[in-house]
């Protein structure tokens, strides 16, 4: 498989459109939790009824198409393997406990991988949809039409006091979940992040360090999402989340200023020493890739580095994970392996740029 | 044994994964296997079943000591009659079997749901458009019907009047309320 075939499988379609604000903000996700009415939740219910749903998303939505979201393919996961499913959860079309899962699950992903409903996850149902860069407003109005295209032919559990019924107790309600991806490097490297991070979960709203813990160490990604589902409504959690976003959207900005200014020589040094650590290396752990394509991604959007796309940071985090990096080898690889194909991948990506 | 991975922690974690057909056994520290995805990063890491269960110890210490009449009932639990899911169960895994288990576990409910959703315990938000089209009527007739109230107060009679349009056009037309 060449790396260019290869990278074009590993990038959402999607994920090459800049959205607003896109120098910040990756991508802004809704998350709709929903079950049938009459069949027991996928922990209790038994396998022929969830084969039954299944099959029912077979019959009526493969290959269905609804707007922009053409071509719904069905991945069972029994027909996956083990790598497979890791590449669709570094992509974030399934989640880890779907990959893991028992019965009859699938996911139903349209051609520009914006949407993917998930079959017999936790929930019966959980559409996923995708908006690049900060589009929470967007994504709701589309993440609702979808909805009522599945509720056409779905009867829902829904309930007038606690409202969408679902497996756990903390989905309940709106069932929903919206998350933004942030990339934060200025807060992240003058800890300012860690001094916000309490006053946001005041809020009701979670911030997690994406890619592990340990927020620098991990190339500065950080998903900010709302944790109540229950007695608000989901245009008011989006109103709360897309303020709270905002806000780190202009301390980020300003912590770059400042940084620029206080010791501007110092950032572009090690901005453009990461840019040669990722050119010239030969092994490269996870974490120092993610430190390093942080560190470029930042430079890109300062104007310090030009000959270099933005996707980079977006494209390279997920391409240089595990998952990945064992389906281009196609084995399983280990970890020193995996670092040098790491590195060896940035390389000739980088070189693509030239 | 160690971690064939990093070689230097010793192995906690064994489980087998086939690629391509060829079946291979992992055996890897905690920490590798972290990195490495084998472990399930928890996307909801609460602790909510903790939470759960300690909602009910307080609950039960509370009718515990009322006397054992009332403990001799909570051994003969509630069990959801659709799924089959018990009280004690429910405690255990902190997730529900199905949509009726709402209604059979509901006199335990609020309490979970207000620690749960910082005091909420009702939805607000989105009700499904075929399913719930009387609802949805229903909640736009309340919502028409305080506005009308505030107007007349306000002795905003023109404004009023139309309101009172709109909820008489909702009454009558079935299809009405669907479109704005
Ligand atoms: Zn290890
Ligand atoms: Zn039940």
């Amino acid at each position: 498989m060449t790396l260019q075939h290869f990278m074009k499988e590993a990038i959402s379609p999607w994920m090459r459109d800049e959205g607003p604000d896109s120098d910040i903000v990756l991508s802004s996700r809704i998350r709709l939790a929903r079950n049938f009415s009459d069949i027991s939740f996928p922990l209790a219910g038994n396998k022929e009824k969830l084969q039954e749903i299944r099959q029912f998303f077979q019959n009526k939505y493969e290959h269905e198409s609804f707007q922009d979201y053409e071509d719904f393919a069905l991945l069972s996961m029994e027909d996956l393997t083990a790598v497979e499913k890791r590449v669709l959860v570094e992509k974030h079309l399934i989640s880890p406990h779907l990959a893991k899962n028992q019965h009859a699950g699938a996911a139903l992903i349209s051609q520009n991988e914006q949407v993917s409903i998930m079959v017999n996850e936790e929930d019966h149902i959980r559409l996923q949809l995708y908006f690049p860069g900060f589009q929470l407003t967007e994504a709701l109005e589309k993440a609702f039409e979808l909805d009522d295209w599945l509720e056409e032919k779905i009867d829902y559990a829904f309930d007038e006091t606690r409202g969408y019924l679902t497996s756990c107790p903390t989905n309940v309600g709106t069932g929903m979940r919206a998350s933004v991806m942030m990339h934060l490097p200025a807060l992240a490297m003058t800890k300012q992040i860690n001094r916000m991070i309490p006053s946001i979960n005041q809020l009701g709203l979670v911030v997690r360090g994406i890619y592990g813990e340990g927020s620098e160490a991990r190339g500065s990604i950080f998903q900010i999402s709302n944790q109540i589902t229950l007695g608000i409504t989901e245009e008011d959690i989006i109103g709360d989340l897309r303020g709270v976003v905002k806000q780190l959207i202009e301390h980020e900005r300003k912590a770059r200023t400042r940084l620029m200014e206080q010791s501007g020589k110092q950032l572009e040094d090690r901005i453009h020493r990461s840019y040669g650590v990722l050119e010239h290396s030969r092994i490269i752990e996870s974490k120092e890739a993610a430190i390093c394509l942080s560190n470029v991604r930042l430079g890109i959007d300062l104007g310090m580095i030009e000959q270099v796309s933005r996707n980079i940071l977006n494209e390279l985090v997920i391409l240089t994970q595990p998952g990945f990096l064992q389906q281009y080898a196609e084995k399983t690889l280990s970890a020193s392996e995996r670092d040098e194909l790491r590195a060896t991948l940035i390389r000739e990506r980088l070189q693509l740029e030239k | 044994m160690e971690c064939q991975d990093c070689h230097k922690r010793p192995a906690t974690v064994h489980f087998s994964q086939s690629i391509n057909g060829n079946k291979t056994e992992i055996h890897v520290c905690e920490v590798c296997a972290k990195e490495n995805g084998y472990m399930p990063y928890q996307e909801e890491g609460y602790g909510l079943h903790h939470l759960i269960t300690d909602l009910f110890n307080i609950d039960s210490a509370i009718t515990g000591a009322q006397g054992s009449k009332q403990q001799f009932k909570q051994i003969q639990e509630t069990k959801c009659p659709q799924c089959g899911m018990g009280l004690s169960e429910f405690k255990r895994i902190g997730k529900f079997g199905c949509a009726s288990c709402y209604e059979t576990f509901s006199s335990r409910l609020d309490p979970i749901f207000r620690r749960v959703h910082s005091g909420n315990t009702k939805h607000f938000g989105k009700i499904p458009k075929r399913r719930g089209g009387d609802l949805r009527k229903r909640k736009e007739l309340d919502a028409y019907k305080e506005e009308l109230d505030r107007l007349i107060k306000e002795e905003a009679f023109e404004e009023a009047a139309e309101v009172r349009d709109k909820i008489k056009a909702l009454k009558g037309g079935s299809e009405t309320g669907e479109k704005e």
